[in-house]
């Protein structure tokens, strides 16, 4: 089982690291991550692995919300982009 | 491998193009809630409701948080309430304080199946329900009742017809100090659907299994950014397949959820009703896909045709998408609760008569619409009959719910609130088309229900 983590917003030091420590905490492992700044405008699209994760997904969401302030977080099962996307 | 426009595509239609689940529906059948005494009667009713739908709401919010996709609405829908009183007799209105109680207590935001089945003619439970919808709905928040009135099959009932101008002027008049809110909550069908999800008119037809779960998606916002996102020298059938292949990525994400939802909650999963259901939220109107398509404000010539290819459209791409289609799937023309409808009614491009066109053609009917307060019960009636012959002749839904705005006229608002909107009372034609509603009796059956 996966799950997608986007961040987007202004681009500051350090919004990776959060992340991605976050995840660590939960036991999350990161299977890959895309991200591209431009301008000012900063979107990451990380793809986890959360079979052995500690948490919930919900719960996963509102510590990356506390840990990185001021982005716009999605936390969402990799499900819905299959579904959504493919036939 | 996920690919990241395709996940940035589904995050953009979310948080700024409104995407949601409109609502998780779950059916429950009160077929063997039927007792001879009125009280053991609504005991077993609530009994069945909240066991059956206590987890509703919560396993909603969870499958909201897991796929990051907002559903606004959880739902009850329940057997017809008429069969209920056939059996046990008494006030129906006990049944509505019933429901009212069971939804509070379980936290959905409506309740549907308030309802009678007269397509044909009335039972003395039908009559007694009938005759109590205006107390019921006065009386209660989140019941909502539904009469079917006509089918291809049988035609139309005008007795109930001409009973039902009645009920929905009584309705609103006995809310008039909260915005005449009853009639809004009440809808009149021809060709009822017996698993529609949406409110005001779902309920669960006597032909579906003990409970189930349907699912109605949304989605107007999607559409019209993708038409937007189109090159300007694209033709009509170009536009038609954008459309399509949104519907069918809307339909998918309510065919997911629906399975999760059914799953979690050990009950079968039903239907997806691929709905283009409307918000009064900027950017979540039907009327502003219909602008997107080229019109310069919805309701002038040409609505009909572009509404007929959205709807069909909509449908073609939602049919692959789910294992089972059903309800009323289509477009929705909701007057109070479309931004882009309210502001064309507003000023006059989008009438009565014009929306009574685009209901030959969308799949639903003349949805919230308020109407002078003096508008005479046979008027009312007049406007049920016209939208059930279209329904009959053409073998689809047609539905009407109009709201008289009491001790208001032409121009002036109602205010609802929430998903239901605002609106203008629009004008409507006061010829007196009385003498044909008193005469009654029944329109026959036209000559296309001859299929056996």
């Amino acid at each position: 089982m996966r799950a997608v983590i986007t961040v987007i917003g202004k681009d500051m030091v350090g919004i990776l690291a959060k992340v991605s420590t976050t995840c660590s905490e939960a036991n999350a492992n990161v299977i890959e991550v895309t991200q591209s700044v431009l301008q000012d405008f900063f979107a990451m699209v990380m793809l986890i692995d959360i079979e052995k994760m500690t948490c919930e997904l919900p719960e996963l969401h509102e510590k990356l919300e506390n840990n990185v302030k001021e982005m716009t977080i999605h936390v969402m099962h990799e499900d819905i982009f299959n579904s959504m996307h493919r036939i | 491998m996920l690919n990241m426009s395709d996940i940035m595509e589904t995050i953009t239609m979310i948080q700024d193009e409104n995407l949601d689940i409109r609502t998780i529906t779950m059916g429950i059948s009160l077929l063997d809630c039927c007792d001879s005494d009125i009280d053991k009667s609504c005991e077993k009713v609530y009994n069945k409701i909240y066991n059956y739908a206590k987890d509703l709401v919560k396993t909603g919010c969870d499958i909201e948080q897991k796929y990051g996709i907002p559903i606004i609405n959880k739902r009850v829908s329940v057997t017809p309430i008429a069969i209920l009183v056939a059996a046990s007799g008494g006030d129906p209105v006990k049944y509505a304080h019933t429901l009212e109680r069971v939804a509070n207590d379980i936290g959905v935001n409506f309740i549907g199946g308030f309802s009678a089945l007269v397509h044909k003619g009335f039972s003395p439970g039908d009559k007694a329900l009938i005759d109590s919808i205006p107390r019921a709905l006065a009386e209660t928040d989140h019941v909502c009742a539904s009469v079917n009135i006509g089918t291809t099959k049988t035609g139309i009932n005008m007795d109930a017809v001409k009973t039902m101008g009645k009920i929905v002027r009584e309705t609103a008049e006995l809310t008039a100090d909260r915005q005449c809110i009853g009639a809004a909550k009440l809808v009149v069908f021809c060709n009822a659907p017996e698993d529609n999800p949406f409110m005001a008119g779902a309920m669960h037809g006597p032909g579906e299994p003990d409970c189930v779960i349907n699912v109605g998606v949304s989605g107007p916002g999607v559409v019209r950014a993708a038409i937007a996102k189109a090159p300007d020298d694209y033709d009509l059938t170009q536009i038609a397949d954008i459309i399509k292949k949104t519907a069918f990525k809307i339909t998918r994400m309510g065919q997911l959820v629906g399975s999760e939802a059914s799953a979690r909650l050990g009950v079968p999963f039903g239907i997806v009703d691929l709905s283009l259901a409307p918000t009064p939220a900027i950017g979540d109107s039907v009327a502003h896909i219909l602008e997107e398509i080229g019109l310069d404000m919805c309701g002038c010539h040409g609505t009909t045709a572009a509404l007929a290819m959205l709807n069909d459209a909509v449908k073609k791409g939602g049919v692959m998408a789910s294992s089972n289609v059903g309800g009323l799937s289509g477009a929705f023309i909701p007057v109070t609760e479309d931004a882009g409808m309210i502001e064309a009614a507003r000023c006059g491009t989008l009438i009565l008569e014009k929306l009574e066109a685009m209901t030959a053609v969308c799949s639903v009917g003349l949805d919230m619409i308020a109407i002078p307060g003096e508008t005479p019960a046979e008027v009312i009636s007049a406007i049920i009959a016209d939208e059930a012959a279209i329904g009959m002749v053409n073998s689809k839904t047609t539905a009407v719910r109009v709201i008289p705005a009491i001790g208001k006229s032409e121009g002036e608002e109602l205010e609802f609130g929430g998903l239901l909107g605002n609106g203008p009372v629009m004008k409507v034609n006061m010829t007196s088309p009385a003498k044909m509603i008193n005469r009654g009796g029944r329109i026959p059956a036209p000559m296309h229900s001859l299929k056996n």
